[in-house]
């Protein structure tokens, strides 16, 4: 089999994962896109492993950890997102403004302005 | 001596012992009459030593300064101990009637203190034998002023009156240390008598004496510095009497006549003098004529007065000027503490609500009536005598040679005879007005004052009865006032010319009959009315006030509103600007950090997505 057909497929998973990340707006969404960019690499290393013929298969060992890291992550993501969920009522990433820099600085011009 | 140094220092102690109790009224009066009562004592006990043992200087130390070192010296001789003793009668008397005459005022503690502390400034002043030292006492002596001035500082005339005195006097004193800079440079010393020993007719000594004369204008309210006095009347009556009539005010003239045998190598500065001893007398006298606060027609008139003092040291009549300062300091206090007994009853010291007190304050008028023929100069007063005195001095000097140009000495006596004239007319009016006439609702329920207000108005006619008889001992006053050191010639004594004082008679006849007859035809009315439309041009003391107000107080003002707007709008500006422009400068990467993670991670990509081209475009190139 060729090599390009997995690799072109990874790309693709991956893309569609780097997508998700970035323009889905539901958080349990963006940890699916995660997998799937996950997922994508996974092919990716699988495939050249046997592209090479390794004697160790270090590629499809080193596909099985993150699998298992990826089934941990998963698990501790999630788990942040339902107490987000809980506390704040939504898990919009576009309501999750607390890295904002700009509403603290508002308030601190505002306080200095009242202070003058 | 050390009773000198002690004659300063225990008012000085009193003051500040007096602040200390403040909070306790009674404690904090009898500080301050003890301290006053004791300061009396050894002011006499030191002036019996004097006059008995003859004059001493004494050097207590040393000050280096890098330059001429101060001398803190002191000096008690015939003039000293007369004027400390004249000082502390009446900072005595003054003492005494506050005691009663300032029962309602809650910051009686702080007023008594500064009263005591004014006392050992004036002090300090008197028996000073070094100019820097004289100068330390005289600017105490001005801050205590401003601040007893702005005593009741809730009225707004109180408060600019006290700035008004302290900036004015200021202004004088700033020439007056140029002018102690001068002497000492001329003579390596700071000291007076050094002064007194070494001084030799030159330009340079009449320049630092003429500067030195700046000051005495300013501390004697002389033209042209004369606007703060009549606006001092702010201040509670017994410090009137005190400070602004009787010795803060003589301060000036005690300065030239402690300088006197300095002042007579130098015809031009005595010419300055005389000049404008010449111009206040008649102005002041002119426009005490139409002021119709009682308080304020005393303050022109103590103007007025020190400037007979100032001609008298200018044509020679050390004596003589002497002699009125002495008087008047009797008569002004005792005026003064007049009409305070009359505004503690009446509750004003307008002429215009007042009138018939003769009758329901008998005492007060007794009293008032001899300050007043004291100030007109009627025999047999101390005022006739030490007044006629100082005519005959000019007198002496105009016709004979005298110290000073004639044209001067001509200036001062005819200015002198003038000021007579008015002198009477005013006096009579303020007495027609106050005393005499119907009487008034308010005036009907006004009485004579509290037993310590009578014992300091008996304290002080005592002397302005008696000061009269020195006039008849010219060789005692000669004694008495004797300067002793560093002195080329001994003084003159005091000599009354027959044909001065009979045409001053004369004159203070025709003015002290014309307001009467003026009073009479107007039925009781004010005789200033007939001044016609001069009357406000007088009551105003000649538009002064506006003229200064116009020509300097505004533009200062101006000057410094431009430079506030200066600071606030343009250096601030910069200040203000650089932070908001930061700030604003800020505002733009800050757009980026709007914490959507996702747009961090776009960013991130894109990053690595240039850097991967560039990268890949870096290899194949």
């Amino acid at each position: 089999m060729r090599l390009a057909f997995p690799l072109v497929a990874s790309a693709l998973l991956f893309s569609l994962g780097v997508f998700g990340v970035l323009a889905r707006r539901n958080a349990v969404l963006v940890l699916m896109s995660v997998e799937l960019m996950l997922n994508g690499v996974n092919i990716n290393l699988v495939a050249f492993d046997a592209w090479w013929a390794d004697a160790l298969h270090a590629g499809q060992v080193l596909t099985l950890f993150v699998i298992t890291i990826a089934a941990a992550e998963v698990g501790v993501g999630l788990a942040i997102v339902l107490l987000v969920f809980r506390n704040r009522g939504t898990s919009d990433l576009d309501d999750l403004g607390l890295l904002d820099e700009r509403t603290e600085s508002v308030a601190e011009s505002a306080e200095s302005e009242a202070a003058r | 001596m050390i009773v000198v140094p002690l004659i300063v220092l225990i008012p000085f102690a009193s003051a500040f012992i007096g602040l200390a109790v403040g909070w306790n009224r009674l404690a904090a009066r009898r500080v301050a009459v003890v301290g006053a009562g004791t300061a009396l004592g050894l002011a006499v006990y030191a002036a019996v030593a004097v006059w008995a043992g003859g004059p001493s200087v004494e050097i207590w130390g040393t000050v280096p300064t890098g330059w001429i070192p101060i001398t803190v010296a002191t000096r008690a001789d015939g003039l000293g101990v007369t004027v400390g003793v004249m000082v502390t009668v009446v900072a005595f008397a003054v003492q005494v009637y506050s005691t009663a005459y300032m029962r309602p005022e809650p910051r009686y503690g702080s007023y008594a203190a500064l009263v005591s502390l004014f006392t050992s400034a004036m002090l300090l002043v008197v028996f000073a034998d070094d100019l820097v030292v004289l100068l330390v006492g005289w600017e105490v002596m001005g801050i205590c002023s401003a601040l007893l001035i702005g005593q009741h500082w809730e009225r707004p005339e109180a408060r600019a009156a006290a700035v008004k005195a302290f900036v004015v006097t200021r202004l004088g004193d700033v020439g007056m240390l140029a002018g102690i800079l001068v002497l000492a440079d001329l003579t390596g010393s700071f000291q007076i008598s050094a002064l007194q020993e070494s001084a030799v007719a030159s330009t340079t000594l009449t320049v630092g004496l003429v500067l030195l004369l700046c000051g005495v204008v300013g501390k004697s309210a002389q033209v042209p510095l004369h606007v703060w006095l009549p606006d001092a009347m702010a201040g509670p009556t017994p410090v009137s009497a005190l400070i602004h009539a009787a010795t803060m005010v003589a301060a000036g003239v005690f300065l030239v006549a402690r300088l006197d045998s300095v002042f007579l190598l130098s015809p031009g500065a005595l010419a300055v003098l005389a000049v404008v001893a010449a111009t206040t007398m008649v102005l002041a006298a002119l426009a005490a004529l139409a002021q119709d606060d009682y308080k304020r027609v005393l303050a022109w008139s103590t103007s007025s007065q020190l400037a007979y003092m100032l001609g008298a040291l200018a044509v020679g009549g050390y004596t003589a000027g002497l002699l009125h300062l002495l008087s008047h300091a009797a008569f002004k206090a005792l005026l003064f503490l007049g009409a305070g007994v009359v505004a503690h009853a009446i509750g004003t010291t307008m002429l215009s609500g007042m009138g018939g007190l003769r009758r329901s304050m008998p005492l007060t008028y007794l009293m008032s009536t001899l300050g007043l023929a004291a100030l007109m100069g009627l025999p047999p007063l101390g005022g006739f005598f030490s007044k006629e005195s100082v005519l005959a001095a000019a007198e002496e000097a105009a016709l004979h040679a005298g110290p000073l140009p004639p044209w001067a000495a001509w200036l001062v006596l005819l200015a002198g005879l003038f000021t007579v004239l008015v002198t009477a007319a005013y006096a009579t009016r303020a007495w027609l007005l106050a005393f005499r006439g119907p009487t008034r609702s308010v005036s009907a329920t006004a009485h004579d004052p509290p037993p310590p207000m009578r014992f300091a108005l008996v304290m002080l006619a005592v002397p302005t009865v008696l000061l009269a008889a020195l006039a008849f001992m010219p060789s005692v006053v000669v004694a008495m006032l004797n300067p002793g050191i560093g002195v080329l010639a001994e003084p003159a004594g005091p000599s009354i010319s027959a044909g001065t004082a009979a045409l001053s008679l004369a004159l203070v006849g025709v003015g002290a009959l014309s307001a009467l007859a003026e009073w009479q035809r107007l039925g009781g009315r004010d005789p200033a009315v007939s001044l016609g439309p001069v009357g406000p041009l007088l009551a105003d003391g000649f538009g002064v006030d506006r003229l200064y107000e116009a020509a300097i107080v505004r533009p200062v003002t101006a000057l410094s509103r431009l430079v506030v707007a200066g600071d606030r709008d343009v250096v601030h500006a910069y200040v203000r600007g650089t932070g908001s422009a930061v700030r604003a400068l800020g505002r733009v990467p800050q757009a980026a950090q709007a914490g959507r993670v996702q747009s961090y991670v776009t960013a991130g990509l894109a990053f690595v997505v240039v850097l991967a081209l560039a990268g890949a475009g870096a290899a194949w190139w």
